[in-house]
Order: structure tokens, then sequence, then C-alpha cells
């Protein structure tokens, strides 16, 4: 690893005036992502501001029915939280699928947010990548890309996006809040993580100094009922193939609300925009459930190794979203 | 109920950066097994490093040092994390268990013996890293069936597929110790 300074930090404003006064300087959080690409060399900050300590980490539900994150909550903390896993338990289904025992206590909700790919090109340091090298070209086009995404791809970079949390977020609205040297905004998850298009090595729109303090997500009394279907090469500790969040509600064999989001095939966490457009008023059924699945990887483009992910993905979403009509969300 | 405090004035471009220590030598404090230590380290050294290398606890295994193993795992307050993902800097004012303050003394930990008892290990090289987790593990209360041990410790690889014996000493201690508040099968 690279030398590097390091300070630790105990007050926001604080820490966001230390990372601003160095351009080469970053947070560091629970470090799961970040120490290990540290050693790799593929991100090379050269000073640290340990945020460890910010009075960042509550767990609160709001009057209305939502949910307020802190960003420095521990993924074990949050998926074991009652109002958790009472109001939002795709959230809690997520977060214990995602990763170990071990990397859920140290990792939290901001940094899972900001984890980067995995696609072993980005990681390795020395081949063509324009995420990590812009320009340098995408290795994983023609290379082993059966990980790889199938949607939101471009011909820059086909990296999957990792995170379990993430796709539960996207199918609830989630609201990111950041303080930055410019005050406080808030940014729509879907619009926190960007497509690859021309400029893969943007991830999100956060400028340097830029700090997510929370994560809200809004109330949804159908996501009472609703669930995270991880689909993986194996049982435990491996990311996605294909993975979906699903919040159903039928009343009278149609369905009347429903939330669906999408893992491990796209290069971003993926709200199934198309397939709830048709499943919204529809009849709650297999026939319905085929229909929305298949319309949402219309676009989709395979590439070599990860060709199987495209039925892959609709059987995730049919079974997921059987799964959550069997759940209760029959009326 | 949220309790979301809005800034005054007070905004990062009026306040002052923090010193920064290192990148060179910097002296750092640490609570290792309850005892203090007081190191001088580069704020890039990991836990698992300066466990191993500079304070000769050399139980704690550095399998891939990528965060994939578990053969690190380690205690901080009591939870347990990988010492290879863990920079030994972040660690002061924090307590750090290892391995080697598992027993009291001279008398193992009801876990170290139930390895020994059910032969949960071949090489032994994940070993460490399996004793830490299943501690913690029954702190945590997920190990009420062999299914949910299996999920729960899938953060430690052995390569010699041990599984079937660490989950039968994991399944004693818990039994024995009523965690869970399960009975025996």
């Amino acid at each position: 690893m690279r030398p590097i300074s390091y300070a630790r930090a105990t007050d926001p404003v604080e820490a966001i005036a230390t990372v601003l006064a160095d351009p080469e300087s970053a947070y560091l959080a629970g470090g799961t992502t970040e120490i290990d690409l540290l050693r790799l060399g593929v991100v090379r900050p050269t000073a640290l501001v340990d945020i460890n300590d910010l009075p960042l980490a509550r767990i609160d539900g709001t009057d209305d029915g939502g949910l307020r994150i802190g960003a420095l909550a521990r993924m074990s903390d949050v998926a074991e939280d009652s109002v958790v896993v009472q109001r939002f338990p795709m959230i809690a289904e997520a977060l214990l699928l995602g990763a170990s025992p071990q990397l859920r206590h140290m990792a939290s909700m901001g940094g899972n947010l900001l984890q980067r790919v995995r696609c072993s090109y980005f990681r390795d340091g020395v081949s063509p990548c324009n995420k990590r090298e812009p320009a340098s070209g995408c290795s994983a086009l023609l290379g082993i890309n059966r990980g790889h995404a199938i949607l939101g791809t471009s011909e820059h970079c086909i990296a999957t996006h990792p995170s379990d949390l993430a796709v539960a977020l996207v199918a609830l609205d989630a609201v990111v809040h950041v303080e930055g040297p410019n005050g406080s905004r808030t940014i729509p998850i879907d619009e926190f993580f960007l497509l690859p298009g021309d400029t893969p090595h943007r991830e999100h729109p956060l400028e340097h100094g830029d700090l997510i303090v929370a994560i809200e997500v809004p109330p949804a009394p159908v996501a009472r009922m609703s669930l995270y279907l991880k689909v993986r090469d194996r049982e435990s500790y491996e990311f996605a193939l294909a993975s979906a969040a699903v919040a159903l509600r039928a009343e009278r064999g149609v369905i009347v609300d429903v939330r669906l989001a999408l893992g491990g095939i796209a290069t971003k966490p993926w709200r199934a925009h198309r397939a709830e457009r048709l499943l919204l008023g529809a009849r709650a059924d297999r026939a319905t459930f085929l229909g929305a699945a298949h319309e949402e990887l219309a676009d989709a483009v395979p590439r070599g190794l990860n060709a199987f992910k495209v039925e892959l993905a609709q059987r995730t979403i049919v079974r997921a979203l059987e799964n959550a009509l069997a759940l209760g969300g029959a009326t | 109920m949220s309790q979301v405090k809005q800034r005054e004035v007070v905004t990062s471009a009026t306040v002052e950066p923090l010193t920064m220590r290192g990148p060179a030598d910097t002296l750092v404090s640490l609570s290792v097994n309850r005892i203090a230590r007081l190191v001088t380290i580069e704020p890039r050294v990991s836990l698992l490093d300066l466990l191993r290398e500079r304070l000769q606890l050399t139980g704690t295994k550095k399998g891939c040092d990528h965060g994939t193993c578990g053969a690190c795992t380690v205690h901080v307050d009591g939870r347990r994390v990988l010492s290879c993902l863990t920079l030994a800097i972040t660690c002061e004012g924090r307590e750090v268990s290892t391995i080697e303050g598992l027993a009291d003394g001279a008398t193992l930990h009801p876990m170290q013996r139930a390895f020994i008892t059910h032969d949960a290990f071949q090489c032994g090289f994940c070993t460490p890293g399996q004793l830490m987790s299943a501690v913690a593990l029954l702190e945590e209360g997920h190990a009420s069936t062999d299914a949910e041990i299996g999920e729960w410790m899938s953060g430690n690889l052995c390569r010699c597929a041990a599984y079937p014996n660490i989950r039968a000493a994991i399944r004693e201690v818990r039994d024995a110790a009523g965690e869970d508040g399960h009975a025996a099968d």
C-alpha cells in the first residue's frame, strides 16, 4: 500500500473541511472496499479522514412511517433494526444476503452506496479499464464477462453494480442526504447512480468533499410485505448473478401497488419501470409476471459469457413476484 | 422522531482542517487483549500486520489479505471484524481482542475445547478466525439451526472443509450455554 496520512474527525464540518483542504484525500468509513482497493493500487488517496466517530449512526423511524438511516450505521445494525424489519423487510433481507457477518459489522450505509465495482479488470490495476483509467478501453467487452451487466451498459463499461442494499433503496425511492462545501442537499437515489455512458469513471454526482450523512426512505405501506430475492453461484457470501427487490399488493386479483428493482444484471441498481407499468392494474398472475419480466429485459445487451443472465433475470423477476404475492400481497 | 439538526453558520469554509498524522511513523496507542500498547507505525499499517509483525501475536492469520477468507477475524469493541481491512490506527480508543486473549490463562475457552472435542480443524490455519467468529456468533444469537450456523459462519472459509465438525463444536457450546434459548437437539 502506498503511504497515507491520517486524521480522525469527530464533527462532520471538521471532516468536510479536512477533505476539502487536500484534493488527494478521501473519507474513511468501514474501509471494506477502500482499504482493499488502496492495497491493490486501484484508488490512490494519499490522506484518509476517518469519519467513524461522527455522530451519524442513528436509525430512526419517522412519524409518517418512513425511515432515516445515518450514513455511518453499519449493515448489521440496520439489518436487525426492528423498524427496518417491520416497515421495509426488503432492506433487511438485502443487507443480510450481502457480504459476510464480519464485513456487515464494518461496512457503513454511505460506504455501501459508494462501493466500487468488482469487475476483475477494474480491480487488477493494469488492464485497460475506462472506469479506472478513462479512455484506456474496456477489457470486459470481449473478456471474462460472465458476471457483467446486460442492462444500462455502454461500449465503454459493462461492470455490474455490486450493491444489494441499493437495489432495495432504489425500489423504495430513497433519498441521499449530502453535506458538502456548499451546504446540505438531497439526491433522489435513482439519480445518485449514474449510467456509465462515455464517462464510466463518474459513478455518482458527489464532488470532492461531499459527505453522505443519511439515507431517507419515504413511507411505503406496500413495503411491509416485501422481499429481496438473490440468485448466485453459491448459497452465501457471494454477489448476485440476478436479484430482485419486490413489494406487491393485489386486490381482488388485480395489482394495485408494486415496486420492483433489479440487481446483479445492470450497471446501476435497476428500477424496473417498464415492468412496473405493465404490472400496475394488471391481473396478479404468472402470465402477467412473465410479460413484465420479458418487457423489462427487452433492451438487454448480452455480451458472450453473460448471455444466460437475460433468462435468469426474467426467471428471478417472476419468482420474486410470485413469492411477494404469496407473502400476503393478495386480498 | 427524526433528529436532524440543521447546522447554523458554521460551515466547512470557516473550520480549520484537522492536523494529519503520517505518512511517516506516528505514535499509536492501542489496547489489545486488555493490555495497553504503544507502537510507532505508519498510518497505512493494517491491524493484521500490526498484530503479527509488531506485537508478535501471530495467532491471527493472513489468508487472502482482501477480506474474503476470514482467517484474520478479530473482535474490535466486541464485534467480529476483519483485521486485514482495518487500519491499526483506526483502533485507537477501541478494544481489540485476538485469539491469544480467548483462553483464561491455561484454561481454554469452551469454544476452543469444543473444537478439539469435535476435531473441528485439519491444517488449523483458518482455526483462529473460525474460533473468533464462532464465539461472536453465539453472542449475536444466530446459531439456532445448522443452516443458520452455516449462513452466519460463511465469512470464514476452511480449505480442509471441516465445516461439519465446526458446526458440531458450535452446537455443543450453544447447547451447553443455553444460547438462543434453544434446548439441546
